[in-house]
């Protein structure tokens, strides 16, 4: 199964099994979603739970809140994460604390569905990673799935939570990224990390498309040079297990910490600061990021996104270096 | 100059359907709100509380609406001046004087939130925020879920002409009229948004002519004739759960009193305008309208202002003693349960 059908099937099985579940967002009902993710659904669940929404991402969020807030469980699709900043404010200030400014009172169960991430010749507006923008407002959950089964996993559990969820979905993971996903009900609990591969050389700690890029790498330094890297899928970004990421740092004592948001502001100084507030004597290497540039978005050109972008080669030389370290 | 003086016009709540105990109900509930708001200001220059936002001027509106509305059924997003309405709907005073105090048990926050800012689950009054207009979205989704669920409940959210200035107050209606969902959406049009004046905030006329650029119907009312409120709310809440979609409604009033007790009106606007209104206040204007039918008389009058002083003391004796939040419990309920302490 691809990574976009396990994102269909979970919203297909969480809308069959609890009928408060519905979609709504820009082109999601007749069309299926510009890259098909809620393809079939609305034929199956009609108009009502499979909603096409006028063009504006403040009314579809805010809309979403207000639902969920009465106790539905929406599911609001951003059609790309660059669209999220005119619903921030519905965001930030409203979802993150309705249960806190109620003093428990209320809740907002909604997520937020979010294509990220570039490489497919999107330009500035179509291939931003907007995570570090939400990362840091506590009341908010961030997820950002790799492989197809975590993407189903935590989709479901993202629509049973009782908290706002932001939901991630790299946009090249839809199509390039395949894999077994079971066919029975399963959730993969959101605020856990995974290990992807062992090893005790060093150890790679990201999440989202470039999982797949360490994963590459990681094999093709163990044939060629021995280097075994361990690599933690962070999969949850907020709130970031602490115990998976300081267990990870502590395999190998090197670190190297990866993802596509720009590495100013960036989830990866939250880890960073992690490991070095409580492992810091047990490091044999300074912690590195490799992370994308800190340039405003990313261009369009053919040259210019590849330079913009992590690949697998950036990410084998980051990463063979650090073992040499 | 009361503006009920004709014979017809006594009989006005009657015709709308109000008995003599609901007409004299509404005219407590805005009493009761005008004195909890005028000692509230007094708290804060006493250093008794630290803010007060006011609501002064505007309880005819309020509570014409309240009445119109099913409390319990209905679901209220009101914003910071709803003093009377949330009266109306079921808050009480010790309720509200707990929220001015931040205190532990104020049903609103918790001592959270500044005062003004409404939110009682049971009574269906939807917790709100202070960045301005973010509740009329939210009230398209609670009338969506009317929708979707097949419950016979309007949602009827309030704010400021400032506010109708906001990206979310178009989104949110024009989400509400391309679904015809059963939305009630007023304006409390008190002529400031803190300092500014209409004419520097608005290019329409009115805003209830802004209801056509979303093809839903607009009504402009007299805000201090409580009755003209009810029958258009009334109306309005009829339309919706009929189906027939969400209304406009622009309440003109004035706001009395400066825009919080941290405002000096008197920068931007004159006493003598500010006079002006107060002599066009609504509330006497009710009372006056209660006697004129005969169904009320300065004695009650007398008695009832005794009642209701008797009333806002206990409201705020009951919440200076109440005791304050835990200092830890700031770090409760970021998420649900247990959870909500991770970041500690």
């Amino acid at each position: 199964m691809t990574y976009i059908q396990a994102i269909t099937s979970a919203m297909r099985d969480e809308m069959e099994r609890d009928e408060r579940v519905f979609v709504l967002g820009e082109d999601v009902g007749v069309k299926g979603g510009v890259f098909g993710a809620t393809k079939g659904l609305q034929e199956r669940f009609g108009e009502l739970r499979v909603l096409d929404t006028p063009l504006a991402e403040s009314a579809i969020a805010g809309v979403a809140i207000g639902a969920a807030m009465y106790g539905l469980r929406p599911i609001a699709e951003m059609q790309y994460a660059d669209f999220m900043l005119p619903a921030t404010n519905q965001i930030i200030s409203e979802a993150a604390k309705i249960r806190y400014r109620s003093n428990n009172d209320w809740n907002c169960p909604v997520v937020i569905r979010a294509p990220f991430g570039g490489g497919i010749f999107g330009g500035l507006y179509h291939s931003q990673c907007p995570e570090s923008v939400f990362f840091g407002t506590p009341g908010l959950k961030i997820v950002a799935p790799a492989t197809p089964y975590d993407a189903k996993g935590l989709l479901k559990a993202a629509i049973r939570d009782e908290d706002p969820v932001i939901y991630f979905e790299h946009k090249k993971c839809y199509q390039m990224i395949e894999g077994e996903v079971p066919e029975d009900d399963y959730i993969v609990p959101i605020g856990k990390a995974d290990v992807k591969r062992e090893g005790s050389d060093i150890t790679v700690i990201t999440y989202g498309l470039t999982l797949h890029f360490a994963l590459q790498a990681a094999e093709e330094l163990s044939s060629e040079q021995g280097i075994e890297a361990h690599v933690l899928d962070l999969r949850t970004i907020q709130p970031l297990d602490r115990e998976a990421i300081l267990a990870a740092a502590a395999r190998t004592g090197k670190v190297l910490i990866i993802h596509e948001d720009n590495k100013t502001g960036g989830v990866g100084g939250e880890v960073a600061a992690i490991i070095a507030e409580e492992l810091l004597y047990d490091l044999d290497a300074p912690i590195r990021r490799l992370c994308g540039y800190d340039v405003p978005a990313m261009p369009i050109s053919p040259t210019l996104e590849k330079f913009y972008m992590l690949n697998k080669d950036k990410v084998k030389t980051a990463m063979r270096e650090l073992a040499l370290y | 100059m009361t503006g009920y003086t004709s014979l017809e016009q006594q009989a006005k709540h009657r015709q709308l359907g109000l008995s003599d105990g609901q007409a004299i109900d509404m005219y407590r509930t805005m009493l009761l709100a005008r004195k909890l708001d005028e000692r509230s200001m007094l708290l804060q220059r006493a250093g008794k509380i630290n803010f007060h936002i006011s609501g002064i001027g505007q309880e005819t509106a309020q509570v014409g609406a309240a009445f119109a509305l099913q409390p319990g059924v209905d679901y209220l997003l009101p914003y910071y001046r709803d003093y009377a309405m949330v009266l109306a709907f079921g808050m009480t005073p010790r309720e509200l004087m707990l929220c001015a105090f931040a205190k532990a048990e104020d049903p609103n926050s918790g001592g959270r939130q500044m005062p003004g800012h409404f939110g009682h689950k049971r009574l269906k009054i939807v917790t709100g925020s202070s960045p301005v207009t973010t509740q009329v979205p939210h009230a398209a989704g609670f009338a969506l879920a009317a929708r979707m669920t097949g419950q016979k409940f309007v949602s009827f959210v309030t704010f400021g002409e400032g506010s109708s200035n906001q990206g979310d107050f178009h989104e949110g209606i024009n989400f509400a009229a391309v679904q015809r969902l059963p939305a009630i959406f007023m304006c409390e049009n008190n002529q400031y948004a803190i300092s500014v004046p209409y004419h520097k905030q608005v290019g329409t006329a009115n805003i209830a002519d802004r209801a056509i650029g979303y093809g839903i119907a607009g009504v402009r009312v007299d805000g201090t004739d409580a009755l003209e409120v009810y029958r258009v709310v009334k109306e309005a809440r009829e339309r919706a759960i009929r189906g027939e979609g969400p209304t406009l409604i622009e309440a003109v009033m004035y706001r009395l009193t400066p825009h919080s007790t941290s405002d000096n009106d008197l920068v931007y606007r004159t006493r003598e305008e500010v006079e002006y209104h107060r002599s066009r206040d609504g509330l006497p204007r009710f009372r006056q309208y209660l006697i004129d039918c005969g169904i009320w008389s300065e004695e009650q009058d007398a008695k009832l202002a005794e009642e209701i002083a008797a009333i806002v003391k206990d409201a705020i004796d009951y919440a200076d003693k109440a005791p304050y939040p835990a200092p830890e419990d700031a770090l409760k309920h970021v998420y649900a349960e247990e959870e909500s302490t991770w970041r500690s």
